[in-house]
């Protein structure tokens, strides 16, 4: 049987921009999720030093906190992104996979809390994080 | 009356120029080349578009933009314009070395400090607009507010803002 997390998972690895960008899914349950994104030339922000541009951490760090919301086991359904805001404290190693790990800290009825950190090989140095609200959808 | 000191510029010269510029900013990254993005110009005024593309989808029922795109998309229009308004002058005064821009030596760009997005409503499966307001921007830092609709300017989808690092001069 699949469980609510199979099927996550699989809606997450089947949304086209995250597979696009590579996206992994590493680990999820109970309002926590891991997702990994490979370094890939095409995503550089910055061409002198190879540094990923920071709308792909923006990108990972919005599916990751969702995948943490839908996670939740008092969330219902579905969820969507009514604001998000990151924090770029350094620039990620080039050639390093960069992996978001985000915790729904809080659910109402309405509204879920959520924050996240991203980081590249050096996991003690942080390179972004970012703190949000999402919609909590299919609630009466 | 008294004669200006110098003739304006021939009209051709100075779009050139200008154009050299911006094209040079906005090809010279390669993930505004990934997302598709484009920017229109008028006179100094710049326009970020987004044309629709099957690969920013975040939502395959609705279906509807994934909002990281939404937030790269004002991003870069934060970055390209705050960079756009910093070499303005010397784009102005031709102290800018067009040939060596077109060679791919891309100026320096600010950093992101912090940006926020605000989610308006699910963006649609059509092309974007965005339009920055630089409300600050000072030698080392800049605050900007950026808008992006899509059919009518007055229904944004999305609007954020901005903390940025500005490069320092190379002289």
């Amino acid at each position: 049987m699949a469980t609510k997390t199979d099927i996550a998972r699989q809606f997450i690895e089947a949304i086209p921009h995250s597979k696009s960008l590579g996206m992994r899914l590493t680990d999820m349950g109970e309002g926590v999720a891991t997702i990994e994104m490979p370094y890939d030339e095409k995503l550089v922000g910055d061409p002198e030093t190879g540094v990923i541009h920071g709308g792909a951490v923006s990108a990972l760090m919005d599916t990751c906190c969702g995948a943490a919301v839908m996670s939740h086991p008092e969330n219902p359904g579905g969820t969507a992104t009514i604001d998000l805001r990151i924090d770029y404290m350094r620039a990620a190693k080039p050639g390093q996979a960069i992996t978001a790990r985000a915790t729904c800290y809080h659910v109402t009825r309405t509204v879920a809390f959520v924050r996240a950190t991203a980081t590249d090989a050096d996991t003690d140095n942080p390179v972004a994080a970012a703190t949000g609200a999402f919609t909590v959808e299919g609630a009466r | 009356m008294k004669a200006p000191r110098r003739p304006p510029e021939p009209v051709q010269v100075i779009k050139q120029r200008r154009d050299a510029t911006l094209r040079a900013l906005v090809e010279g990254v390669p993930y505004i080349q990934y997302l598709g993005m484009q920017f229109e110009r008028k006179g100094d005024e710049l326009t970020g578009v987004l044309p629709f593309d099957q690969k920013l989808i975040g939502n395959p029922m609705l279906p509807a933009i994934h909002g990281g795109v939404t937030a790269a998309f004002l991003e870069v229009t934060a970055i390209i314009t705050l960079s756009w308004t910093y070499l303005w002058e010397d784009v102005e005064s031709g102290a800018i070395n067009t040939e060596s821009l077109e060679n791919g030596g891309l100026p320096r760009l600010p950093k992101t400090i912090d940006i926020s997005t605000d989610y308006l409503r699910s963006g649609l499966p059509r092309d974007a607009y965005a339009r920055a307001r630089i409300n600050r921007s000072g030698r080392r830092y800049a605050s900007v507010h950026v808008e992006a609709w899509q059919d009518n300017r007055n229904r944004l989808f999305a609007q954020a803002t901005g903390h940025f690092l500005m490069p320092q001069r190379r002289d």
